[in-house]
């Protein structure tokens, strides 16, 4: 057995040999640590990929806050180690520890698990496996292994992970984990078995149970129809959304070593009313939730008391959509302008960039203004509903470059459904255009900086039916872009097409990818969000080894009355809604912002309760006045 | 005005760079609300000043920093509103006030010394020291460059008085710009595991120490 003793003493030795040793102490300011021997419920918190990372999760910080506000709970943190710290590890056959008293994480009641992005699966494994915890829930007895909990936007499509965790948090976190500790603590002292905690965590609004179901294929593969095992089980399983957003962390743990985003975060608003067709985040966090402003201001200025930070970033899916962004922006810089605070507004939209925005915007120019066009041509973007006029795309652009910024960057996406090369060739010719009018302004000190990646479809989205574009017409249009955008000023990256295959079928697999997940892992899988570790063999292994191939998941073109394997999973956001918008998108009919008109996507039926109880201006739906009727008018 | 501050660097603060340590201690006065001086320019920074590097997992109690800020303040004042606001691992030892033209830190320092804890069975520790000092030269590679070690040990001796039942040496090394010793490297010449021994610095000489 490993002692928390045991283990400091050990990281003694380890630590001098690895590099950043920081990642795995803990201790800094803002950490909590409890009494171990008192507290009645524990909880580790892991984030599948090293402490650079998983420190600037906004979501990790939230909860950690939440958890450890009540008194009978505490959360301790832990990150994957960097592959020099696991071989120290296992040469010590020391397990993985949390960062506040090193205990092992086979110590703890429960573990959450942040699935941001399919990315960390094989890393899952590998956490799991460090701490001495087999990877399988079926493997695991109740009694004397933590309870395996997952949540985050891929497991909106939870089935690819459905063999390794327990119980998975379908929408958003913040009261449902209050709701679990309830059903963990009440099931811990009359102790039964681990199935009868799952069957109780069955019945909370948001939590799905994989093995309370199974699923059936049909003779061709494809997927038939899910299945209860227990009558209890809820299907659909309806994702969890907090009505109004709790008031934001401000006691932020303030790292010693640098680390990705070495800032406080702040989300302005939740969800976003745009409906681009291929945004996975944009579809599932409806509805959309503004935050006060004074709310937010107050917040950080909490935040500077608390922690420090030079930087804060305002965080949303499309900030300049932020109802009083403009109000906000010249607040804060009234206040914080000669307090050396910079404050980052990441995701701006072009058609909502004014010159207003830019002059309360001025702090901070060196990092170049962000901008994502998506596509090169009227068509395209009419195609995947985000229909901005190339006027307008090159009026923004030009006010940029007048108003003091040298780099702007952009950001595409090639492979999108109907695409064609004349389509590629017009984001070439997007960004040349781009960057002569800023020659034109500010002369050879314009730069334009180009980000290409290629769309993968989601899960929940109206391009969830559509193929992945080929390999081959994957590398040709990089191929052009590549010859095309080779011009001084101008600076292109793109992403390995092998690594939007691995995206792809994790996004959109169905339960037999637990098993490819899993072989994979074993054959050394880990780290696949990083280029260097990213190793497609054993995944081609793996696909192999079970029987299944690839280019089902990725390539095949799903027909619209076909069962999907996350159709058991509700955004909300109805199947017919998704189906219509396809149509839509192929007639090239576009939906305008939601805030100016409802589609009926779903979530208001589903939610007419939550926005009764919310009224006025926090969503961005329509009110919800009396019951009936509204909801009769949404339907029809 | 500026004061020097020395404090001491444990716990997991004693894996922190010195780049990260500069970004801890702006971050530690913005939460005390003492009105730091900023750099002029495009990118203002807080004028802090580290007097000499510490190699990450040392520890120490004689790290020197100094601050600029733009208001008279006693020292008493900075010093408590500092207090509530240090993380675990830093600890302050002193603080005066200096003269605002005095010479940088880095300017100054001459020597650091240091108290090592080595391993239980580290036999003829007083042999090896006896050897390891009769050499003229001790030439060793750091980060593919050649330098001579032995000019940079100014004095090493085992302590008398132990605090530990594990064998402790004291050991003075130069430490001036592009001749600093580091401490791990008399402890690879002298055959002894660096990753087994707590290394920890004393003091920070910024005037020429004493030998003895």
């Amino acid at each position: 057995m490993w002692s928390p003793n045991k283990i400091k003493q050990t990281l003694e030795h380890i630590l001098p040999t690895v590099q950043k040793p920081g990642r795995y102490v803990g201790g800094e300011y803002n950490q909590i640590i409890k009494d171990w021997n008192t507290i009645q419920t524990k909880v580790a918190l892991v984030f599948p990929d090293i402490y650079d990372l998983g420190m600037s999760n906004l979501g990790m910080t939230i909860l950690y806050d939440l958890l450890n506000q009540r008194e009978d709970v505490l959360a301790e943190r832990a990150y994957a180690p960097w592959v020099d710290m696991e071989a120290a590890m296992q040469t010590a056959g020391m397990p993985l520890y949390s960062l506040e008293t090193k205990h092992p994480l086979s110590n703890f009641d429960i573990i959450g698990i942040s699935l941001p992005y399919e990315t960390l699966y094989t890393n899952t494994l590998n956490i799991m496996n460090l701490a001495g915890i087999p990877i399988k829930a079926k493997d695991r007895d109740g009694n004397n292994f933590p309870l395996i909990v997952a949540g985050g936007h891929a497991t909106f499509n939870p089935e690819p992970m459905h063999a390794f965790i327990d119980a998975f948090v379908i929408g958003e976190g913040e009261e449902v984990i209050f709701e679990i500790l309830d059903v963990y603590q009440a099931w811990k002292k009359n102790g039964k078995t681990k199935n009868a905690l799952l069957l109780s965590l069955s019945k909370i609004w948001g939590i799905y149970i994989p093995s309370l179901y199974k699923a059936h294929y049909l003779k061709d593969g494809t997927f038939s129809h899910i299945e209860k095992t227990a009558k209890q089980a809820s299907l659909p399983i309806i994702k969890r959304i907090v009505p109004k957003l709790p008031p934001p962390t401000t006691k932020f743990i303030v790292p010693f070593i640098d680390i990705v985003h070495n800032r406080a975060s702040i989300e302005i608003m939740r969800g976003c009313t745009r409906g681009c067709r291929f945004c996975h985040a944009g579809m599932v966090t409806r509805p959309v939730r503004e935050r006060p402003v004074e709310e937010i201001i107050q917040s950080i200025d909490e935040i500077i008391e608390n922690t420090g930070f030079e930087e804060i970033g305002l965080l949303s899916l499309s900030s300049s959509d932020y109802t009083h962004v403009v109000e906000l922006v010249e607040k804060l810089r009234e206040r914080y302008l000669h307090k050396h605070l910079s404050i980052s507004l990441p995701s701006l939209r072009i058609e909502t960039v004014t010159v207003d925005l830019m002059d309360a915007l001025a702090s901070d120019r060196r990092g170049g203004f962000t901008l994502a066009p998506e596509a090169g041509t009227g068509r395209m973007r009419r195609i995947i509903n985000k229909p901005v006029p190339m006027e307008q795309i090159l009026s923004t652009t030009r006010e940029i470059y007048k108003h003091g910024w040298n780099t702007i960057k952009l950001y595409f996406m090639i492979g999108l459904p109907s695409e064609t090369l004349d389509d590629v060739q017009a984001i070439a010719d997007l960004c040349r255009t781009i960057l002569h009018e800023g020659h034109k302004i500010i002369g050879n000190r314009a730069k334009v900086h180009i980000g290409v990646s290629t769309f993968v479809p989601k899960v929940h989205t109206p391009f969830q039916w559509v193929p992945l574009d080929t390999i081959e017409r994957i590398r040709e249009k990089q191929s052009l872009l590549k010859r095309k955008l080779h011009n001084p000023g101008l600076k292109l990256n793109l992403n390995k097409p092998e690594e939007t295959y691995l995206e792809a079928w994790l996004s959109r697999g169905d339960r037999r990818i637990s098993e490819v997940i899993a072989i994979a892992w074993k054959n050394g899988a880990k780290f696949d969000a990083w280029k260097e570790h990213f190793n497609f063999q054993a995944w081609m292994y793996a696909f192999a080894a079970v029987g299944l191939n690839p280019s089902f998941y990725t390539h095949r073109q799903r027909s619209i009355d076909e069962a999907l394997p996350w159709d058991h999973i509700s955004t909300a956001v109805r199947k017919k809604f998704l189906a219509q918008d396809y149509a839509w998108s192929k007639s090239g009919k576009t939906r305008i912002d939601c805030r100016e008109k409802c589609y009926a996507c779903g979530i208001l039926p589903t939610f007419a309760d939550s926005r009764r109880e919310n009224p006025g201006d926090s969503w961005k739906c329509p009110e919800v006045k009396n019951h009936r009727n509204r909801i009769k008018a949404i339907n029809s | 005005m500026r004061f020097r501050i020395t404090f001491s660097k444990t716990e997991a603060m004693r894996y922190t760079s010195n780049l990260d340590l500069n970004r801890t201690w702006g971050r530690i006065f913005q939460r005390a609300k003492l009105p730091v001086a900023y750099s002029q320019g495009y990118n203002p920074r807080p004028k802090i000043s580290l007097a000499s590097a510490l190699p990450l997992g040392f520890t120490s109690e004689g790290e020197i920093l100094d601050v600029w800020l733009e208001q008279d303040l006693q020292s008493d004042e900075v010093l408590e509103k500092l207090q509530k606001t240090l993380p675990l691992g830093i600890r302050i030892i002193n603080i005066e006030p200096i003269e605002d033209k005095s010479p940088k830190t880095q300017k100054l320092i001459t020597a650091s010394e240091y108290l090592l804890t080595l391993p239980e069975n580290a036999p003829h520790l007083d042999d090896r020291i006896h050897k390891l000092l009769e050499q003229e030269h001790i030439i060793r590679e750091r980060r593919g460059k050649q330098y001579d070690l032995r000019p940079l040990i100014l004095a090493i001796h085992v302590e008398s008085k132990i605090n530990s039942n594990r064998p402790q040496i004291t050991l003075l090394l130069k430490a001036q710009e592009g001749a600093t010793g580091r401490p791990d490297e008399v402890l690879k010449e002298l055959g002894i595991d660096p990753s087994y021994t707590k290394i920890h610095r004393k003091k920070i000489h910024l005037t020429s120490p004493a030998l003895n």
